[in-house]
């Protein structure tokens, strides 16, 4: 009764020792695993944001009020976007800067969609402070960007990384100017 | 083997590194693994793995709920409404958790209903039963609080008749009810002290259950017989015996489940609970959830305020003394037949005064409520003491493998320890 029951096993079992028991373990484990995957799931799908956290408007705003050589922080998804009014020679420093003293190459021109305006994600690529140089008191740091005071790294004018810890540039978000006056991130 | 290490079989080494300093690993493989569980267990013996389950699933549910829920009456209601919308998967977790509340009302009342017909609360098992009629109270403490928090017409009413019928109270009854609501009326700080209670309960009724399991496990499981198994013949290891077969009953109870969050998520519950709190308006009928409904109809049926405080009360306090009352030496209802007969009816008065529950405080309905409320507490207190002396208990067999097995359970059966492993499907 033990051969003919071996032999009756399923699942490729022509070889010898396996049993019919062996296969109904392998696939109530498998199913218990299946099972486990379909219980947690939504559990662990529910942490995303939600919809209406996704939802979220993009941020408008207007440019107008902005002078030249100030600078703006706006909120978007929570986080401060710095943006910009650049004088020339901030730009004229920017573009003058060769790629090999980058930390994260990146042209100026890469990184701005329309000249005077440089916009930013404001939150330093290292550990996630938000950096000083917005306020004209504020110090700018050596490459009059911005400067982190946390562990100190610099930004120069296109917000690029010259030196400090921080591994990569200030993020640009993804923005369209929708007049002259104004912009939309987001 | 040093000194202090507890003396670990387990032959994985890192796991019997943990087993020598924590034996969790042993005590799992006693009290789970070979535990001798009496082999005539019938399917009403799965229920308490099964609360076991739901608890664990309410738990993992709330906690998810929490994560999105906010207790302030000014954003309670659309908290749950965001959850339901914009949370993903939110709506399932809120029907599962919603749903899993009378799910755990289902399969504690058929695990008490096991409990008073097989005699369960009898001696030795007393002290089990009265953990038991605690965690039952835990239960539903957390389930009224649960129901307030989404703060709707009902949540916020009922909230307020129950925690009014505090002052009932002789002399601090309302300075009690005070200091339960934090205010002058149910309002936001009741909510928030509810949540945090609702919150912290479910862990308080896993310790009792751990207390629960640990004092079956010291007297043994009771069994459809009702007579003590007399050694190795008559019981099972309880894996793979009875894994299996509670597996079964939880695909059962899980099939149950998913009908109702998937095709009735709403059917238990009270439409007026999808308006939001109104403390101006009152519902025409302030109902329950259903599983409060026979204590409902016993508190409504006196007409004093006192009377049915206490006498909804004495409901769940009657249980506690069970044990005492119930003076028949014979466990099992199997055996006594006329008794089995008045439980049958007590039974059917349970559904009655669920139903009547539900009714207007207006005739018929009150005089069924009252007949039936005299009926639950004559059970306990006049029939079970009397029938313990005058009624005559059928033959109780030898043994639960001679019930079992018939004539043959004296072959091959004994104490040899072979009789009662599982035997190897095959091996050649």
């Amino acid at each position: 009764m033990a051969d003919s029951m071996a032999s009756q096993a399923t699942g490729g079992g022509a070889a010898p020792g396996v049993t019919k028991r062996d296969f109904l373990q392998l696939t109530t484990t498998a199913f218990a695993a299946v099972g486990v995957g379909a219980i947690v799931w939504p559990f662990i799908g529910s942490l995303a944001p939600a919809k209406d956290v996704l939802a979220l408007a993009s941020t408008e705003v207007d440019i107008g009020p902005i002078a030249v050589g100030q600078s703006i922080t706006v909120m978007w998804r929570g986080k401060p976007v710095f943006v910009r009014h650049r004088t020339p020679e901030e730009i004229s420093l920017a573009r003058a800067t060769p790629m090999s003293e980058l930390k994260d190459p990146a042209t100026d021109q890469s990184r701005v969609r329309r000249d005077p305006w440089l916009v930013v994600v404001g939150v330093c690529t290292h550990l996630g402070c938000v950096p000083l140089g917005q306020r004209s008191t504020d110090t700018k740091g050596d490459y009059n960007g911005w400067f982190c005071p946390c562990h100190g790294s610099h930004y120069d004018t296109s917000a690029r990384i010259r030196k400090g810890p921080a591994p990569t540039n200030l993020p640009v978000p993804d923005y369209t100017f929708t007049s002259d006056r104004a912009l939309r991130i987001g | 083997m040093g000194m202090g290490l507890h003396d670990s079989q387990v032959s994985n080494p890192v796991l019997r590194w943990i087993d020598q300093r924590l034996p969790v690993i042993t005590m799992i493989q006693k009290e789970y693994g070979v535990f001798p569980t009496p082999r005539n267990f019938n399917y009403f013996w799965n229920f308490g793995a099964l609360a076991m389950i739901n608890l664990m699933i309410m738990i993992a549910t709330g906690i998810f709920l929490a994560m999105n829920y906010t207790p302030h009456t000014a954003y309670a209601f659309d908290s749950v409404e965001r959850i339901m919308r914009d949370v993903h998967f939110g709506w399932l977790i809120r029907y599962v958790h919603m749903n899993g509340a009378s799910m755990f009302f289902i399969v504690v009342y058929i695990h008490i209903w096991r409990g008073l017909y097989y005699g369960s609360y009898k001696a030795p098992r007393e002290l089990l039963w009265i953990l038991g009629v605690v965690i039952f109270l835990l239960m539903m403490a957390t389930a009224f609080m649960g129901y307030v928090l989404p703060w709707g017409q009902m949540s916020f009413w009922g909230a307020t008749v129950i925690t009014n019928l505090f002052s009932a109270i002789p002399v601090v009854g309302p300075t009690i009810v005070t200091y339960l609501w934090g205010g002058f009326s149910v309002d936001n700080p009741t909510l928030n002290r509810f949540f945090s209670l609702h919150y912290l309960l479910p862990f308080v009724i896993v310790g009792v259950v751990f207390l629960h399991v640990a004092a079956l496990h010291i007297t043994g499981s009771n069994n459809p017989l009702g007579i003590e198994p007399t050694g190795p013949q008559d019981t099972l290891p309880f894996h793979p015996y009875y894994t299996i077969k509670d597996s079964v009953g939880i695909v059962v109870y899980l099939a149950v489940f998913a009908a109702l969050v998937f095709f009735a998520p709403n059917y238990l519950g009270h439409a007026d609970n999808y308006i939001p709190a109104n403390p101006l308006v009152t519902p025409a009928h302030i109902v329950p959830e259903w599983y409060f409904l026979p204590f409902y109809a016993i508190l409504r049926a006196v007409p004093d305020k006192l009377g049915g405080v206490l006498l909804m009360g004495g409901a769940i306090a009657v249980l506690f003394v069970l044990p005492w009352l119930d003076t028949s030496k014979v466990r099992s209802l199997r055996f006594r037949p006329i008794t089995r007969v008045i439980f049958m009816l007590w039974t059917i008065n349970f559904f009655v005064l669920t139903w009547v529950g539900a009714k207007p405080a207006e005739q018929p309905y009150v005089l069924i409520s009252q007949i039936c409320t005299m009926f639950y507490f004559a059970y306990f207190l006049v029939i079970l003491p009397a029938m313990g002396r005058f009624e005559v208990a059928m033959k109780l067999p030898e043994s639960i493998s001679r019930a079992v097995l018939g004539a043959k359970a004296g072959l091959g059966g004994g104490p040899m320890p072979g009789a009662a492993a599982a035997k190897p499907m095959e091996k050649a």
